[in-house]
């Protein structure tokens, strides 16, 4: 006889197999899809960049198991998405900054945005962007003195400068080119990453090999980046000319400020995008949209944190607002 | 080399279908005993024609159909009735049932063949059909014979026969194209006359190249060139691409004639009838023969049995019986499914009948089994949405079912979902999708 008594049969809904993808697979991948844009923070801003990360991972990871344990909830902490957040706060802060500020970000970022939200995938907001709104507002100084990339050691006496973009709103583009010698210089310079910033954003072709990982991978797609980043080309170009509409320089917007590590790393966030796809191309549009407005009307040099975190708050309208594609959609017909 | 035919989305699990795909039908063993439920199909319950103690004969009438959509049931061995009462069903119910006993001489009642069926009238035939009591083999178990009655007003261009075989593990139409491709034909031919139709299909997903080979040549041969079918007619065999759920009749019809089924509509909306293979070769015997529905192929596999098989089984024979017949199950089996494992029924017991439309026992391992015990809440990355063969919104449905608001889950095509399981299969939060779509169909009113 078959030897298999009924209790040891185990009964459960269909499907009975299941893909190999999983919410820590898809975090921890993120997470190694930053590690170029995260060496070369190394590369130009010195031991610093390790320190700043690694205390923005370490509270960010060390505030959820915490939280979670204080609210007694099941403990996520190795699914990867708190490490990705102290990751993409440690990327999204000035060199310099003292190191409670790492601290203060991360538990913000986790605590309020995240866990206070109802944990992973619950939260409106972009936890790492809050996180790093919240510095801002509360230390400007401290969150807006840049350090030169040196690829050198970077201590508390380093030479301080002005980012790419400020110094496009404060002095205008010839300043700039001036600055790096001639214009494909300047390019050149922005695109490998050799400039002020935050640590992580700067490197244009470190973060676009992680993205095209990304990409390759699955795990984001086209819509939000090329729309957020067509938008904000084309409105620069439309409206950043200092000499009347159509003379703007739309690659310095591109190249420059948070943009790419926005656009293929935060506006991306599942939790805090539309999932609709053609309700994505909106939200990206929205960003681009409002980071152009910010950076050339606004007070701030740079506004993609900004445009995320408003977009964030309409991606629920979004997604009721935009329906899939229905097979068999029974088209209206005249009568 | 062209691009195949499919449909919008879908997903491509692994296949698994070397365990049992080059292994010829053997017979199953007679049973020594059958539990035959009186529902087995789509529709009403068919009702016994039997008592206890009645000695009955293989291929005998043990339960006719009431109702239009309804099928009869048939006695798949010899022996005597002992008992009709709920018995438990592949489905997780208790059932009306038929218990035979055998008494192992496996005596037959003769039937009625039909040599020249070529001249039979639709009406003719389709009686033929109802008589044996046969149901679409692919599954859903619909009656044959209604399903070949379309209303008037829905009239009728294509037939298309469903080769594609699209759940994992399971081989046994594939079998059945290598094996039997001229009944095949013939059914289909039988069915395109029942129907007026010139134009039939048979969709087969390319990763079966050499039943698509041999349904051609049954397709071209002398011998199944039957003058039956008005002329021109053509039966073109279709290489469709291999990605589930390519086997759903809407997906099906999609990607060989290019149309869609409209939200909640049937097939016969767009001129379309589709029958699973095997149901068009169990057409064919009872055509040509005047066979009833008492065996059919099932596909016995997994890497929890040890000899996996595809066998010929009497319908009632228990899963127990089957898999013993299969070397048993392996270390670590955990669950058995009829059916394929991404819409089979897990089941409870392995006392549980084959019914018409078992296609096959699925025995997991541990190292298959997933559990949904455990779940986390949808992160929304959208995976679902983009292979929702219907162009459904699984992740906002499932958000909705899992906080009761089941009215709104109606306004995103609620009824559209055919519970593929598709959704689940790719959630990277092991969100049990298809459970809370389910929650959600019957909470609300269609």
């Amino acid at each position: 006889m078959v030897e298999k008594k009924e209790h040891e049969l185990i009964v459960s809904v269909s499907p009975h197999i299941k893909g190999e993808e999983s919410v820590s697979r898809i975090m921890w991948s993120v997470n190694l899809a930053l590690l170029p844009a995260f060496l070369m923070s190394l590369y130009y801003f010195g031991p610093r960049a390790l320190l700043v990360t690694l205390l923005c991972i370490g509270a960010a990871v060390a505030s959820e198991y915490i939280i979670q344990k204080s609210l007694k909830k099941d403990v996520t902490v190795s699914d990867g998405s708190a490490f990705l957040t102290g990751l993409l706060l440690g990327m999204n802060l000035p060199p310099g900054v003292p190191f409670y500020i790492p601290i203060v970000g991360s538990v913000v970022a986790i605590v309020i945005t995240k866990q206070l939200f109802g944990g992973l995938g619950y939260n409106i907001f972009n936890p790492a962007l809050i996180g790093r709104a919240f510095l801002l507002i509360s230390w400007p100084k401290a969150m807006t003195i840049w350090s030169e990339s040196t690829a050198a050691f970077v201590g508390l006496d380093a030479k301080t400068t002005a980012t790419p973009l400020g110094i496009l709103k404060e002095e205008g583009l010839g300043k700039l080119i001036e600055m790096f010698g001639d214009k494909i210089n300047l390019y050149t310079q922005l695109f490998v990453g050799n400039r002020a910033g935050s640590l992580g954003e700067t490197s244009v072709i470190a973060l676009l090999l992680g993205a095209a990982y990304l990409l390759y991978r699955g795990y984001i797609t086209w819509h939000i980046p090329l729309s957020f980043l067509a938008t904000v080309g084309v409105l620069a170009w439309i409206f950043g000319g200092k000499s009347g509409l159509f003379t703007g320089d739309p690659l310095i917007h591109l190249l420059s400020g948070g943009l790419m590590l926005g656009a293929f790393f935060m506006a991306t966030d599942y939790v805090t995008c539309p999932t609709v796809r053609k309700g994505q191309i909106i939200f990206g549009i929205g960003c681009g949209a409002i980071t152009i407005l910010i950076r050339l009307k606004g007070g701030f040099p740079e506004g993609v944190m900004f445009a995320i975190l408003l977009m964030n708050c309409f991606a629920p309208m979004i997604d009721r607002s935009v329906k899939t594609k229905q097979f068999g959609a029974i088209k209206e017909t005249k009568k | 080399m062209l691009k195949l035919a499919t449909f919008e989305r879908g997903i491509h699990p692994e296949e698994v279908k070397e365990l049992t795909e080059a292994s010829p039908i053997v017979k199953a063993a007679l049973p020594k005993r059958v539990v035959i439920p009186l529902s087995q199909h789509t529709g009403a319950p068919a009702k016994p024609e039997v008592v206890i103690g009645d000695l009955v004969k293989r291929n005998q009438l043990i339960g006719s159909g009431q109702g239009f959509v309804s099928a009869s049931v048939h006695a798949s061995i010899s022996g005597k009735v002992i008992a009709i009462g709920s018995f438990p069903h592949p489905s997780g119910r208790m059932i009306q049932s038929i218990v035979i006993e055998g008494d192992g001489k496996d005596e037959e009642m003769s039937l009625k063949e039909t040599p020249d069926y070529l001249n039979l009238s639709a009406d003719e035939i389709k009686a033929l059909i109802k008589d044996a009591g046969i149901v679409g083999l692919g599954g859903a178990a619909f009656p044959t014979n209604v399903k070949l009655s379309p209303p008037k007003e829905k009239p009728i261009d294509t037939v298309i026969l469903n080769g594609a075989e699209c759940e994992p593990y399971l081989t046994a139409d594939h079998r059945l194209m290598l094996e039997q491709p001229e009944g095949i034909v013939a059914g289909l031919k039988i069915i395109m006359k029942t129907l007026g139709v010139t134009k039939g299909y048979i969709g087969i997903e390319n990763n079966k190249p050499d039943a698509i080979e041999a349904m051609k040549k049954a397709v071209s041969s002398e011998e199944s060139a039957y003058s039956l079918l008005p002329t021109p007619y053509s039966i073109e065999v279709y290489p469709l691409k291999v990605k589930y759920p390519q086997g759903a009749e809407k997906m099906l019809i999609n990607a060989i004639k290019d149309r869609e089924v409209p939200s909640r509509g049937l097939p016969m909306d767009v001129g379309v009838v589709v029958q699973n293979v095997g149901t068009a070769f169990a057409v064919y015997e009872a055509v040509r023969y005047g066979k009833p529905l008492i065996e059919r192929i099932v596909t016995v596999t997994g890497r929890g049995i040890k000899e996996p098989k595809n066998m010929m089984v009497r319908i009632g024979t228990l899963m127990s019986e089957l898999i013993e017949q299969c070397g048993g199950f392996t270390d670590g089996a955990v669950k058995v499914i009829a059916g394929g494992p991404m819409m089979g029924f897990a089941q409870w017991s392995l006392d549980i009948p084959v019914l018409k439309g078992t296609s096959g026992i699925l025995v997991l391992t541990e190292k298959d089994y997933v559990s949904s015990e455990e779940y986390l809440p949808c992160i929304r990355c959208g995976n679902c949405i983009d292979i929702c063969p219907m162009g459904l919104n699984p992740s906002m449905l499932s958000i909705l079912s899992e906080k009761g608001r089941y009215e709104e889950a109606k306004e995103y095509n609620l009824f559209d979902c055919f519970e593929c399981g598709s959704c689940a299969y790719v959630c990277p939060s092991n969100r049990p999708i298809v459970q809370f779509m389910r929650l959600a169909k019957s909470m609300v009113k269609p």
